[in-house]
C-alpha cells in the first residue's frame, strides 16, 4: 500500500478508534452497566451473573488459553506471565463483585459505581502506551544490561564498558557538554532576554534568535559544519570561521578534527539551538519581576548592573534552575550533532552516540543497554527532583 | 526599567548596538547556509558566500581572435569581438595588454599598440582592434580585463534535488516519508492524552496523585532506553520496522508532555463552567468533548507543534524503528546525514537538502510562534 494512503487510514483508525473507544465505553457504563435508575434486586442478580461472565469468565478463560497454548510451559517467563494473568483475574473479579452489588440498588448507587470506573476508562489508553512504550522499556533495558554475550549473569557489560578507551572517553566528554552547554545557553539566554526588555524591536531579535530552535538538529549540523569547512591554504575559505581566521594570519585549521577543542565547537551548535528556549523562559520571568522592586532599587542609586545581578537574577533564580535542567536533560541525549559531524571521530564520542554505535553497529544489545542505563542513571537525580516539585506544587 | 523618571541611560546605543551583534550572529550561520543553497557549486567552491552578496571583481585573460577574422572597412583593418563572448555579463573595471600592466586603461580607452594597431575596449566588454595595415599571425592579441560581476544566484539546486527524476538522490521522496510519519504521530497522541488529561485534571480517583506524579517523572525519561525493547517488541508482534511502529513508537515517547501539557491547562480552567454542566445534568464525556476540547484549543494547538516539529526534525527514532535495509522509506533527516558522508564537500546539494527539509517546520514556526512560546512556558517543569 502506497505510504500515504497506509497514513491516512492509520488517521483514520487511530482517531476513530479513538473516539469510538471513548464514546462506546462511556456509554456502555451509563446505559447498560450503571444505569441511572433503581434496579430492583431480582435484576441486579441477573446483571450480576452477565456481568460476572462477560467482563470475568470471558478474559480468564482466553488468558487461561493461551497460557496453555504457549510453546514455553513452565519456564521462567511463562510463569511470570501466569502470575501476571492471575493477577489479571483477580482484579477483574474484585471489579465485578465491585460493580454488580447484591440486592436492590438506588440510583444513587449506580451514577457513583459508573463515577468510579470512568476515570480508568479516559486513563486506560494512555496508561497502557506509556507502560509499554516507556516503563517497560526502562525495566527490559536494566535486565538486558545485567545478561552478558555469553549469557551468564552480572555486571559484566559494565565491567567491560568501564574498561574501553571509547566509553570513558564518551562519559568524559559528556560531562564537558554538562557543564558547558547548560551554563552557556542559559547566560546567553538571559542576556538576551534582558538586553530586548525594552527594545522597540526586541520581538523581532527575540524571534530571530529563537528560530533555530526550529531546525533540526541535523539540518543545524549541516549549517555549521560550512561554517567549519576547511580548504587547503592555497585556496580561499569558504567557511566563516576559516577565512576569520586565515584573515588574521593563522593557517587553516580542521576545526572538527581538532581534539580537544573540537568538542567546543559541537558545542557551539547545541548552545545555538538551546538559547532561545532559554531566552523565551527568562524573559516571561524577568517580565514577572514586580516593577516595585526595581524601582525601590533605582531611587536607593542602584546602577543598572546592580539591578541586573543583584535584584532582578535573584527573583528569577528558580526559573534559572528549570532552564538548566530542561537543557541538562536535552545534552544528555544529544545524539543527532555528534552522530551528524563527527560520529564520535577525533575524541568526540558522547554517551548517546556511542549507544548506538554499540546496539546498531555492533550489535551487542548487552552493552549498549548498560550504556542505556547510564544514562537513565544521569538522568534520575534531575527526575527525583521534579516529581517532588510537582507534588509540592499540586498540595 | 532602567529608565525610568524619564532618566536617559548612556547605556541604551550599547544595548542596540550588542542586541544587533547578537542577532547577526545568530542568524548568519543559517543565512550562510542559504545563500549558498542558490549558488552553483563552482560558485560557492570559488568564494566565501558572504562575497556572492555583493559584486565581484575578477581577472581573466582572453585572447581576441586570430588575424584570419580580420575584415576591411573603407581601408582599415578590424578584428571585433566580445571578451564574455555572450557568455557571462559583467562590467569591465580596467583592462590591459600586457600581464605586467593588467590596470593599464580604463573601460572605453583606446591603447596604442604600435603597429599592431590600436585597440578599443568598452565596459560592457565588446571591443575593436584596428589597423591600417592587415593583421598577420596566427595568434590574436592578449586583452586582460578585471570584470565586476553582479550578484547571481540560480534555482536550479533546487529543481535537481525536487523535480529531477534521474537524481537518486532527490529529496522529494523523503519529504514525502517524513510527512508520512509526522501527521499521524501528531494527531493520535492528542487524542489519547486530552482524554487522560481531562480525567487527571477534572475526575476525583484514588491513586490520581501517583499517577500525576508518575507522568512528570516520565517526561525526562531518556528515549534512548526504549530503543532496543521496542525494536524487540515490534518484532516480536510483527510489525517489524515500518510506519506502524515509528507512528507507535512517537505515540508513546510524546504522551507524557502531552498529558502534563494539557493536564495543566484544563486544571486551570474554571470550576463554575463544569460544575455548572454537571448540575445541567450533562455528563463527564459531553463536558470533554463539548466545553473542555474547544476551551483547550491553545494547549492543544502548543502540543501539536512541539509534536510535529520534533517528529519532523527526530533522527534517531526513524533510524531504530522505521528505516530498513532498502532504505525506501528514508526520511530526510537520514538522508541529509547520508550525503554529509558520501558527498562532503558538494554544499550546493547539502544546502539545499537541507532546507527542504527546514522549509516546513520553520514556517510552522513563524506562523505558529505564539502557540509555541506558550507550550514552552507551561511545559518546563517548574
Amino acid at each position: 500500500m502506497n505510504p500515504a494512503l497506509q497514513g491516512l487510514v492509520t488517521i483514520i483508525i487511530g482517531v476513530g478508534g479513538c473516539v469510538g473507544y471513548f464514546y462506546l465505553s462511556n456509554y456502555l457504563l451509563d446505559r447498560l452497566l450503571m444505569p441511572a435508575r433503581v434496579i430492583g434486586e431480582a435484576e441486579a442478580g441477573r446483571r450480576r451473573r452477565l456481568g460476572q461472565i462477560f467482563l470475568l469468565a470471558v478474559p480468564a478463560l482466553l488468558i487461561l488459553v493461551a497460557l496453555l497454548m504457549s510453546d514455553a510451559r513452565f519456564t521462567a517467563p511463562w510463569l511470570f506471565w501466569l502470575a501476571v494473568g492471575a493477577a489479571v483475574v483477580f482484579g477483574l473479579w474484585r471489579l465485578t463483585d465491585f460493580m454488580f452489588a447484591t440486592g436492590e440498588l438506588s440510583a444513587g448507587h449506580n451514577i457513583s459505581r459508573a463515577n468510579m470506573v470512568r476515570p480508568w476508562l479516559f486513563l486506560a489508553p494512555a496508561m497502557i502506551a506509556l507502560g509499554l512504550y516507556l516503563t517497560y522499556p526502562v525495566f527490559e533495558t536494566l535486565r538486558l544490561s545485567l545478561i552478558a554475550r555469553d549469557g551468564s549473569i552480572g555486571f559484566d557489560n559494565y565491567a567491560f564498558m568501564f574498561g574501553e578507551q571509547k566509553f570513558r572517553e564518551a562519559l568524559g566528554n559528556n560531562m564537558f557538554w554538562l557543564i558547558v552547554v547548560p551554563a552557556m545557553s542559559t547566560a546567553f539566554g538571559l542576556v538576551v532576554a534582558q538586553l530586548t526588555d525594552r527594545l522597540s524591536w526586541g520581538n523581532i531579535a527575540k524571534m530571530l534568535i529563537f528560530m533555530p530552535m526550529a531546525i533540526s538538529m541535523v539540518g543545524a549540523s549541516v549549517i555549521w559544519k560550512l561554517v567549519y569547512e576547511s580548504r587547503p591554504v592555497d585556496v580561499e575559505q569558504i567557511g566563516v570561521l576559516n577565512a576569520i581566521w586565515v584573515a588574521m594570519g593563522g593557517e587553516p585549521q580542521h576545526w572538527l578534527q581538532l581534539a580537544p577543542w573540537n568538542n567546543l565547537f559541537l558545542m557551539a551548535v547545541l548552545i545555538w539551538i538551546q538559547t532561545g528556549f532559554a531566552m523565551v523562559i527568562l524573559s516571561a520571568a524577568l517580565r514577572g519581576i514586580p516593577e516595585e522592586t526595581v524601582e525601590a532599587a533605582i531611587v536607593d542609586g542602584a546602577g543598572p548592573f546592580q539591578i541586573f545581578f543583584k535584584i532582578k537574577v535573584p527573583q528569577i533564580m528558580s526559573t534559572i534552575v528549570v532552564v538548566w535542567t530542561t537543557i541538562t536533560l536535552t545534552v544528555l541525549k544529544v545524539f543527532d550533532i555528534v552522530f551528524a559531524m563527527t560520529n564520535g571521530q577525533w575524541g568526540t564520542q558522547v554517551l548517546a552516540n556511542y549507544m548506538y554505535d554499540k546496539m546498531f553497529r555492533a550489535n551487542d544489545w548487552g552493552v549498549g543497554s548498560a550504556a542505556a542505563m547510564i544514562i537513565m542513571l544521569l538522568v534520575t537525580p534531575i527526575l527525583v527532583w521534579n516529581v517532588r516539585n510537582a507534588r509540592k506544587e499540586m498540595r | 526599567m532602567d529608565n525610568i523618571a524619564g532618566h536617559k541611560s548612556g547605556l541604551t546605543w550599547a544595548v542596540h548596538l550588542s542586541v544587533l551583534f547578537l542577532v547577526l550572529l545568530w542568524i548568519f550561520p543559517t543565512v550562510g547556509l542559504f545563500v549558498s543553497s542558490f549558488r552553483t557549486s563552482d560558485q560557492i567552491s570559488s568564494t566565501g558566500w558572504w562575497k556572492a552578496l555583493f559584486p565581484t571583481e575578477q581577472n581573466s585573460v582572453y585572447r581576441a581572435p586570430s588575424a584570419s577574422d580580420q575584415i576591411e572597412q573603407g581601408g582599415v583593418f578590424v578584428i571585433e569581438g566580445n571578451v564574455f563572448e555572450g557568455s557571462a555579463t559583467g562590467d569591465i573595471a580596467h583592462w590591459g595588454v600586457s600581464s605586467r600592466e593588467i590596470d593599464a586603461y580604463a573601460p572605453g580607452e583606446t591603447a596604442d599598440l604600435g603597429e599592431d594597431g590600436r585597440l578599443t575596449l568598452n565596459a560592457d566588454g565588446s571591443f575593436r582592434l584596428e589597423n591600417t595595415e592587415a593583421f598577420t599571425g596566427s595568434r590574436g592579441q592578449r586583452i586582460f580585463v578585471t570584470a565586476t560581476t553582479p550578484p547571481e544566484f540560480t534555482l536550479a539546486n533546487y529543481e535537481f534535488m525536487l523535480f529531477d527524476p534521474r537524481n537518486s538522490e532527490g529529496m522529494t521522496k523523503a519529504f514525502f516519508s517524513t510527512l508520512t510519519v509526522t501527521i499521524p504521530s501528531t494527531i493520535i497522541p492528542i487524542l489519547i492524552a486530552a482524554f487522560a488529561a481531562y480525567a487527571l485534571a477534572w475526575m476525583e480517583f484514588p491513586g490520581r496523585a501517583l499517577l500525576i506524579a508518575c507522568v512528570v517523572g516520565l517526561l525526562v525519561v531518556p528515549l534512548q532506553l526504549a530503543l532496543i525493547p521496542l525494536l524487540k517488541f515490534h518484532n516480536n508482534i510483527g510489525i517489524g520496522k515500518g510506519y506502524l511502529g515509528v507512528w507507535f513508537a512517537h505515540t508513546g515517547f510524546g504522551l507524557p508532555l502531552a498529558i502534563y501539557l494539557l493536564r495543566n491547562y484544563m486544571a486551570g480552567l474554571p470550576r463554575d463552567i463544569i460544575e455548572n454542566a454537571k448540575v445541567d445534568g450533562a455528563t463527564d464525556f459531553q463536558i470533554f468533548v463539548k466545553i473542555i476540547l474547544p476551551l483547550s484549543f491553545p494547549a492543544l494547538a502548543s502540543f501539536a507543534i512541539f509534536q510535529f516539529l520534533w517528529t519532523w526534525n527526530d533522527l534517531l527514532v526513524a533510524m531504530v524503528f522505521l528505516i530498513d535495509s532498502s532504505g525506501e522509506t528514508t526520511v530526510m533527516t537520514r538522508q541529509i546525514v547520508e550525503m554529509l558522508g558520501t558527498r562532503g564537500g558538494d554544499w550546493e546539494i547539502l544546502a539545499t537538502a537541507a532546507f527542504i527539509s527546514m522549509a516546513v517546520p520553520i514556517l510552522v514556526f513563524f506562523a505558529m510562534q505564539r502557540y509555541l512560546v506558550r507550550g514552552l512556558l507551561a511545559g518546563s517543569v517548574k
